[in-house]
């Protein structure tokens, strides 16, 4: 348990410092998708809800069902519509064409 | 039960490859040429995570989980469908749902658990679900102020700040006695509801001005409740989500505080939108010169290189489609044409770029705040679109300016600065500005989009 904990440390440490790194080089002009890309991953929390509401409880099944069907829907619909918007602005951004010399 | 151990382990591979996806997703948007290959990548990390989890052994039945899933894509899709002007509010509100699974799993977790919590567990689940509540019902409110459904007036009042960091005091307190006494479970729902209230009274002295800010720290509190949640589940895939989505939100409410001239501390302490003292009414009367459309057409048209700052009254107005227009007509005359875009332009970090790009407009030609100020001595016109503070002098000379030290665009370098605006009303801040009682200075009073539109009919341009 011990063990596992700072495990678990060293994984958030050294994903903080990827992510610090990784995005301080997206430009501002990605920032918006930027922000509905990572709110799309943030997401997979919906791993969780999964296991809590398909697993077999002894106790408050009903409670771990309910609360884990809604946190579903909840991250589902941020894995959809987060990849969807993304993409949907990503596509805009077009260089200037060569018509110009 | 060695098939058990055979599958659990290929869940494990796929969370792995799903996070090493996931690194790369945010790598490759660093560039608008590699962007949509890291949205790509993303997915595939997504449903490889997603399918993994399903095959989890301890997953008795599966109904639920895919209504869930159903129900989910049913909202979702609409919500990845919105107008790009829509985006501050759908962006709000998808991180309030990201809280809301959180905190639901968070609770959840805790009473199939208890009695018998132990320590460091509840504390990690302590900040998952604090951190979650708050985040749904801010984000919550920051939808309906974004949305107009709820008034967008900042509302302060005397010793605001010391109730809410007092009720949040009073949460973690709560937290800590759950922690010494994980036994107690009657107090939890006091670190799920406190927070909620937090969160409502956190956003109530909010203005629009202060979105972007309050956007990214919402986002990176989602992010580190993800984190905690992982804790929690023991979920390293989760860990690794949280922890990017945290730090991404970190930097972006960095650079928007930044850009507002307020250092961080003051921001991460919810004391922003203090009362803005009211300086407007010292406002003088002092002669402007105005101009018609016909005679911003000629002076555009005889420039050689135009600088426009759009600003948050160009997304009001729905102009950035006109601006386009002006942008094909000046271009096509051989005016080097180049929008210069402030780091707090709009409602949301991106927010102009994503609006610009949306009318066609080619991104190499959206630059940054410190890549055009060096442009503007040898700009001949700066076009001012919905902006005000952010081209405010007196946040370089005037030390009693309330914006004093704020970074600005210099558009009063240009030779000449035409701005549109509505009327000779304060902006945001209730703060003169200067810019426009400059000789070189001439204001274009009218709607954004209107005005633009007689420009483009003066140049000769329009609907193709």
């Amino acid at each position: 348990m011990k063990l596992d904990l700072l495990t678990s440390l060293y994984v958030f440490m050294l994903a903080a410092f990827i992510g610090f790194e990784v995005i301080r080089r997206v430009s501002p002009l990605l920032h918006t998708p930027l922000m509905s890309l990572t709110n799309a991953l943030d997401a997979i929390a919906v791993v969780g809800a999964i296991i809590m509401a398909g697993q077999y409880h002894a106790h408050r099944a009903t409670l771990a069902k309910i609360l884990g069907t809604i946190a579903i829907v909840a991250a589902t619909s941020n894995i959809v519509g987060g990849f969807l918007i993304t993409d949907r602005m990503l596509r805009m951004f077009k260089p200037s064409g060569p018509k110009k010399p | 039960m060695s098939n058990v151990l055979a599958s659990d382990t290929f869940i494990e591979i796929t969370y792995l490859i799903a996070t090493a996806l996931f690194i790369l997703s945010l790598k490759w948007l660093s560039s608008p040429t590699t962007a949509r290959r890291g949205v790509f990548a993303g997915e595939l990390g997504m449903l490889l995570a997603i399918a993994g989890t399903l095959l989890h052994h301890g997953i008795v039945e599966y109904k639920w989980i895919f209504i869930g899933l159903v129900l989910g894509t049913i909202i979702g899709v609409p919500l990845g469908e919105v107008a790009m002007t829509a985006v501050p509010q759908r962006t709000a509100l998808s991180h309030a749902f990201g809280a809301l699974c959180v905190t639901l799993v968070g609770t959840t977790e805790f009473y199939l658990r208890t009695p018998g919590v132990p320590r460091f567990l509840m504390g990690v689940l302590s900040l998952e679900v604090i951190l979650g509540s708050l985040t749904f019902t801010g984000s919550l409110m920051a939808a309906g102020k974004l949305q107009e459904i709820l008034p967008q007036r900042p509302i302060t009042y005397k010793g605001q700040n010391i109730v809410n960091l007092g009720l949040l005091a009073i949460a973690i307190v709560v937290a800590g006695m759950l922690v010494a006494h994980p036994e107690k479970t009657q107090l939890f729902p006091l670190i799920v509801g406190i927070p909620l209230l937090f969160g409502v009274m956190m956003i109530i002295p909010i203005g629009g001005a202060d979105m972007p800010t309050v956007i990214s720290l919402l986002n990176s509190y989602a992010g580190l409740s993800a984190a905690a949640m992982g804790f929690v589940l023991d979920s390293k895939l989760l860990i690794i989500a949280g922890a990017l989505d945290g730090a991404s939100g970190l930097i972006l409410s960095v650079n928007m505080s930044k850009a507002m001239n307020r250092s961080f501390s003051n921001v991460l302490f919810g004391a922003f939108g203090q009362e803005q003292t009211a300086v407007a009414g010292k406002q003088e009367t002092r002669p402007v010169r105005s101009a018609t459309p016909e005679e911003a057409a000629a002076i555009l048209a005889a420039a050689s290189k135009v600088v426009i700052v759009p600003g948050y009254g160009m997304a009001v107005a729905q102009a950035q489609h006109k601006v386009r227009e002006l942008y094909d007509a000046l271009t096509k005359r051989g005016v080097d044409v180049k929008f210069g875009i402030h780091p707090v332009a709009g409602r949301m970090p991106g927010h102009m770029n994503v609006l610009l790009a949306e009318a066609d407009i080619p991104y190499d030609k959206l630059l940054d705040m410190d890549d055009i100020n060096g442009d503007f001595p040898q700009t001949d016109v700066a076009l001012v679109i919905g902006a005000n503070d952010v081209t405010n002098p007196a946040a370089r000379t005037d030390t009693s300016s309330p914006i004093y030290g704020m970074p600005i665009l210099d558009v009063d370098k240009a030779r000449t600065v035409m701005v549109i605006k509505r009327s000779m009303a304060a902006g945001f801040a209730g703060i003169d500005n200067p810019l426009y009682y400059l000789d070189k200075t001439l204001m274009l009073f009218g709607d954004a989009k209107s005005f633009v539109g007689s420009i483009v009919r003066e140049l000769g341009g329009g609907h193709e």
